[in-house]
């Protein structure tokens, strides 16, 4: 017989100002003793250095084999309670905390329901605490390498701290350089300080690290594995440039006479060649073949970059192939950032009809002296400088048609493209805002000094762009229709260009790259991170981090910040060199599995695999993350559970049942 | 019933660990109040809710189950509560044709920042099941099921 | 009287068909012959219960008992048996768990009765209803009251050991009286109380040669009306087999012969509930996330009841259906 003793905590009056705390007391030792209660205590502060010494005690004295606190809920204070029991010398998983102060006392007014609730809750875990067994920790190693998905700012930040701390990174880039979006920003706000200015310093450190393998031109294909034991596929893609003799002298794209939109990089607003280098600062250095548009790929003759290539032996291979890198790794980072909203899907502001609408993305790479009109503010027609710029917030957020959330950068980037057109065209410029939101460090400062340069504020939300001429004035010119909800007034802007600060959405494929690195977006596809505001860079899977505006919106130093603090988790782990897994974990029966492999789909871990040979299925503990639903969908009950047994749980029903609410006292 | 007093009914609820159970500890760090009728049992997920458990606590006298698990997309172990949302809905129907009302189990997502909602599904739940009646399948004493069992002590004597 | 161990089989709801597989056994039956003496075997031989009555508790060594429990008189035979027999084995289904005639606890009785005596299907032109007791010249006479519901056997009475099976197959019987021979020659030890004899550990997919594959729901399907692959697992043609959650014993029979199997040997060692195992395997491997979906496909499976429980209603966690429970009380 199990000699389980019973600690019911006052909580001060948070429990105990409800839940007759000395009548639970009393009854469990009286009607729970059949069922192995020999102690049952109450006091004031249970999870006091006292109130645990209690425990600790009467499992020395008295012996006890189980324990059962009547408290918190178990996210407080379960591991105090467990290490109390550990440090008397009992399995710590021998005891369980049931929680009777946010489920009764907190939420229920009704002294007598609350604590006849109580007592049912009290014995739902007498009786299962019988079923418990001793567990231990599963303890695994940590690989030192560390994979990061993503060559953006936060990506690049975070491959930096953790190089530079002595361990080695694979950096993983799907385009051909690393940067990200904002390798294509011209000014950086506030400070105005030159994105590329800043930027490329850390690129180049990136690509000449020794302790970082650079893979660009490549998407990560499969992740097996668990927190310190990933294996992770990459596929390189093959970019039909041998890297180890190209020398980045740039004739192969010059030789190319194939020309191409590049959407990517310059957002649509400049070409590139088949074979390319997205940008000059490029890292690394090489260029690639686009195959979809390349002519040899297409007609089977051209190969002009071949024939140019001045190196020897020559570095243009139409032979390559693609290649598959199994990389072992500890911790995954995930960088891979936002789209910008495509301003298609709200066709009453006439973008791809109307010429004179950019994105922000296409102003960013108007104003940028690497881009097409060498940083000259122009209209489409790449010679006429604006008079009038009417710049969108908000376009594609806060609104329920398309995102409901703030895009968080979109206010600072429309005031630091007043500022520039401002600057460089002298141009009369208006915001047409719905609320003007500038929350970081000086970033109201700026708008302030925006407000003085003599920018024109509307606060309403555009219903119009079009260039339908109704007044006087309008001929030739965009027409941006909005109600200044300030005035009440209905107001037609003529202006010669348009901007529209388009939102920041998850990537087209989040939900796809949540499901093969094992962890959860929101409905929308932004990466959840493990808590809100305590746990913001960790996912709900241990070793799997996210940095940036995979995250959700945000600008370039929290995108920073949540980098380096990846690193730092990720250097944390590296150091403990082994780590410790809660022992929540399924396992197969062998000769009760008939191999019917029913189970065998359910697992998004990978964790259940089935042996062709014995046709049955097995699974692999430290793949388990312990959900249990195997075990619940197991049909002939091969698959047992610990911690959730179907023991533990069938027991805890019966105790929850014990008390029939309609034959207590219950007055309504 | 040994007493004349109102039908209390009670509820045993299925929480995951991650979502629908920390909503509850939302309401009540929140102090969110709702019908006591409920108890709580936590599961690590929703896909981890055998129909047995349901049909265990039907068999000792709940009057009503309620599963709760994280909204469908946001699941801990990515899509275990569409496992969950699966068994539910065949688990009504094998409970409607052993004729047991089918509202008598419900299905809530809540995640863990809707502690209100949690708090207010419990008590919407309990008020329909108090519209149905008691189910008195096993519940104490005097329960169907606990007599039926009871024989094979008589039988013995 | 012989000094041969004593042996008794007894029927109560059931259909006969245990009694014809033990008959089935072929030459193994006269080991019985030549191995017990048989005391009690209403089927076989002649022996009025006060035969039994007479003899001293704990006599006979091995009892059969074969049916549920529906009526007083088998729970009296129920309780005499166990009295007198140092091992009662519930044998076959419908000891087991209920087995068909427990589908009837879906019903209660005064329903079970009339569909009996006064629906269209019965020629009763006097319209004739059973009474229990009923005054003769000569005296009473009473037949047999029928129970609110069927229990199985160990619902009523302590059981040693459990045999499933509707019926239980030829060779697990003969299998069977073989050990319970060596244990008499003192060659083989009695497995623990409350064991299964007779049968597997495992489910039926466990004897199943269908070749089998991650599975995937996209319908449920009758047997008929569709070309079925002779070599494909039956679930995975969206037939919707029980074998994945049934007591192995029986060779997948169903499954070798192109039906699929409906679970008659009851459930694996250790589970609570058979049918709650049969929801739960094939709805998580349903392949839909959207409830509209899911129900279309769930259409396929027309009674959830009769699919999941046609066996083991009785020895469910439910034991019997709501009108059961509510016309007739506790």
């Amino acid at each position: 017989m199990e000699k389980i003793g019973v600690y019911v905590c006052h909580c001060g009056t948070n429990i105990a100002g409800v839940v007759n705390v000395e009548e639970v007391r009393d009854w469990t030792a009286k009607n729970l003793k059949d069922h192995g209660v020999v102690i049952s205590r109450d006091y004031k502060f249970m999870c006091s250095s006292l109130g645990q010494e209690l425990i600790e005690q009467d499992i020395k004295e008295q012996g006890l084999t189980r324990v059962v606190v009547a408290a918190c809920s178990p996210h407080l204070h379960e591991a105090t309670f467990r290490k109390a029991c550990g440090r008397a010398g009992m399995n710590p998983y021998m005891c369980e905390l049931v929680s009777i102060r946010e489920q009764a006392s907190w939420v229920h007014t009704d002294k007598v329901a609350a604590t006849q609730k109580s007592k049912a809750i009290l014995s739902g875990g007498v009786r299962r605490v019988e079923y418990h067994t001793a567990l231990e920790p599963l303890k695994v190693s940590i690989h030192p390498d560390t994979m990061v998905v993503g060559g953006g700012i936060a990506g690049i930040q975070a491959a930096l701290e953790i190089a530079d701390a002595g361990f080695h990174v694979y950096l993983v880039e799907r385009e051909p350089s690393i940067g990200g979006h904002m390798a294509q920003f011209d000014k950086t706000f506030p400070t105005l300080d030159c994105s590329a200015c800043i930027l490329t310093p850390k690129m180049v450190d990136v690509g000449s690290h020794p302790n970082i393998t650079l893979l660009t031109w490549s998407e990560v294909t499969k992740v097996d594995g668990y927190v310190g034991n990933f294996t992770v596929t990459v596929k390189k893609k093959a970019s039909y440039v041998n890297n180890d003799t190209c020398t980045g002298c740039g004739i192969c794209w010059e030789k190319c006479p194939k020309k191409v939109v590049d959407n990517v990089y310059e957002a649509g607003m400049g070409i590139r060649k088949a074979i390319y280098r997205p940008f000059p600062q490029a890292v690394p250095k090489y260029p690639v073949m686009d195959v979809d548009t390349c002519i040899y790929f297409e007609k089977g003759t051209c190969k002009a970059c071949e024939k140019f290539c001045p190196t020897e032996p020559n570095s243009i291979n139409f032979e390559q192939k693609d290649e598959f890198l199994d990389i072992p790794v500890g911790n995954i980072i995930l960088a891979t950032g936002y789209d910008a909203f495509d301003p298609h899907r709200i066709p009453q502001y006439g973008y791809g009809r109307l010429p004179n609408v950019f994105t922000s993305l296409e102003f960013e790479r108007l104003c940028n002296a690497a881009g097409p009109t060498g940083g000259n503010i122009l209209l489409r027609d790449g010679k006429t400088a604006p008079k009038v710029v009417g710049i969108v917030h908000c376009v594609g957020s806060r609104d329920k048609n398309y995102n409901e959330g703030c895009s968080a950068i979109c206010c600072m980037q429309s005031l630091k493209f007043a500022h520039l057109v401002h600057e460089r065209t002298g141009a009369e410029v208006y915001n047409f805002y719905i609320d003007i939101r500038t929350p970081g460090k000086s970033y109201d400062e700026f708008y302030q000094r925006l407000l003085e340069e003599g920018t024109h504020f509307v606060r309403g939300k555009v219903a119009e762009i079009s260039d339908a001429v109704r007044l006087p004035g309008e001929e030739g010119k965009l027409v941006i229709q909005v109600e200044d909800t300030l005035t009440g007034n209905q107001l037609r802007v003529p202006v010669d260009m348009a901007i529209l600060s388009v939102g920041l959405e998850p990537r087209a494929d989040a939900k796809e790259v949540a499901k093969l690195f094992g962890i959860s977006c929101s409905a929308n596809g932004w990466f959840t991170e493990r808590h809100p505001k305590l746990d913001p860079v960790a996912t709900m899977t241990d070793g799997i981090y996210i940095a940036g505006c995979v995250q959700g919106p945000k600008d370039i130093p929290a995108s920073v910040a949540q980098g380096a603090a990846t690193a730092a988790r990720v250097l944390g782990k590296i150091q403990q060199k082994e780590i410790a897994l809660e022992p929540v974990r399924a396992s197969v029966l062998e000769e009760k599995c008939s191999g019917c492999r029913i189970c065998n789909d359910l697992c998004p871990f990978n964790a259940i695999l089935f042996h062709e040979d014995k046709m049955v299925s097995e699974i692999n503990a430290a793949l388990c993350q312990g959900c249990g639903t195997c075990v619940a969908a197991c049909p002939a009950g091969a698959i047992s559970g610990t911690g959730f047994s179907n023991e533990q749980v069938l027991a805890q029903i019966e105790g929850l049942l014990l008390l029939n609410i309609s034959e207590d006292a219950v007055p309504a | 019933m040994t007493n004349n007093k109102p039908f209390e009914p009670v509820i045993i609820g299925f929480t995951c660990n991650w979502c629908s159970y920390r909503a509850a500890d939302l309401a009540g760090t929140s102090r969110t109040k709702y019908a006591p009728n409920i108890r709580l049992l936590r599961l690590m997920c929703s896909g981890r809710l055998d129909p047995t458990f349901v049909f265990k606590a039907l068999a000792n006298g709940a009057d009503g189950v309620m599963i709760t698990g994280c909204h469908p997309g946001e699941c801990h172990y990515l899509e275990q509560n569409y496992k969950a949302l699966r068994r539910f809905q065949l688990m009504r129907r094998t409970l409607e044709g052993l004729g047991v009302d089918p509202r008598r189990v419900k299905l809530v997502w809540a995640s863990a920042a809707e502690g209100a909602k949690f708090a207010q599904e419990v008590t919407s739940f309990v008020e329909e099941v108090r519209a149905l009646g008691p189910l008195n399948w096993g519940a104490g004493e005097n329960g169907r099921v606990a007599e039926y069992q009871s024989t094979p002590q008589e039988a013995l004597a | 009287m012989s000094d041969k161990p004593k042996f008794a089989m007894y029927w109560a709801a059931s259909c006969g068909g245990c009694e014809i597989a033990v008959l089935n056994i072929h030459e193994k039956i006269l080991d019985v012959d030549a191995n017990f003496d048989v005391v009690f075997w209403p089927v076989a031989m002649d022996a009025k219960y006060k035969d039994v009555e007479a003899m001293e508790d704990g006599s006979i060594l091995l009892t059969l008992f074969n049916g549920g429990i529906r009526n007083d008189e088998n729970a009296h035979i129920a309780k005499l048996l166990r009295r007198k027999s140092k091992l009662l084995v519930a044998f076959g289904s419908c000891a087991n768990e209920g087995c068909i005639p427990g589908l009837a606890n879906l019903s209660p009785v005064e329903d079970i009765v009339n569909t009996a005596f006064h629906t269209i299907s019965t020629d009763n032109p006097n319209g004739i209803h059973p009474q229990i007791s009923y005054k003769m010249p000569e005296g009473e006479i009473r037949i047999p009251t029928i129970l609110p519901r069927l229990k199985t056997l160990d619902q009523v009475v302590d059981v040693d050991y459990y045999m499933p099976g509707c019926p239980p197959e030829s060779h697990q019987i003969a299998a069977v009286i073989d050990l319970v021979v060596q244990v008499l020659q003192g060659k083989a030890e009695l497995p623990p109380k409350g064991a299964v004899i007779g049968a597997g550990n495992s489910t039926v997919c466990d004897e199943c040669q269908r070749k089998r594959n991650v599975k995937t729901i996209n319908s449920f399907n009758r047997i008929f009306g569709q070309a079925i692959d002779p070599e494909l697992c039956l679930l995975e043609q969206g037939i919707p087999c029980n074998g994945i959650a049934t007591r192995s014993g029986c060779n997948a029979r169903c499954p070798t012969a192109g039906a699929q199997c409906i679970g008659c040997y009851g459930p694996a060692e250790g589970v609570v509930d058979y049918g709650a195992r049969l929801i739960s395997g094939f709805a998580s491997v349903i392949n839909s996330k959207d409830p509209k979906e899911i129900d279309t496909i769930l259409d396929g499976i027309p009674d959830p009841t009769g699919q999941f429980y046609r066996f083991n209603l009785a020895g469910s966690l439910l034991k019997a259906g709501a009108p059961a429970w509510k016309k007739n009380g506790g």
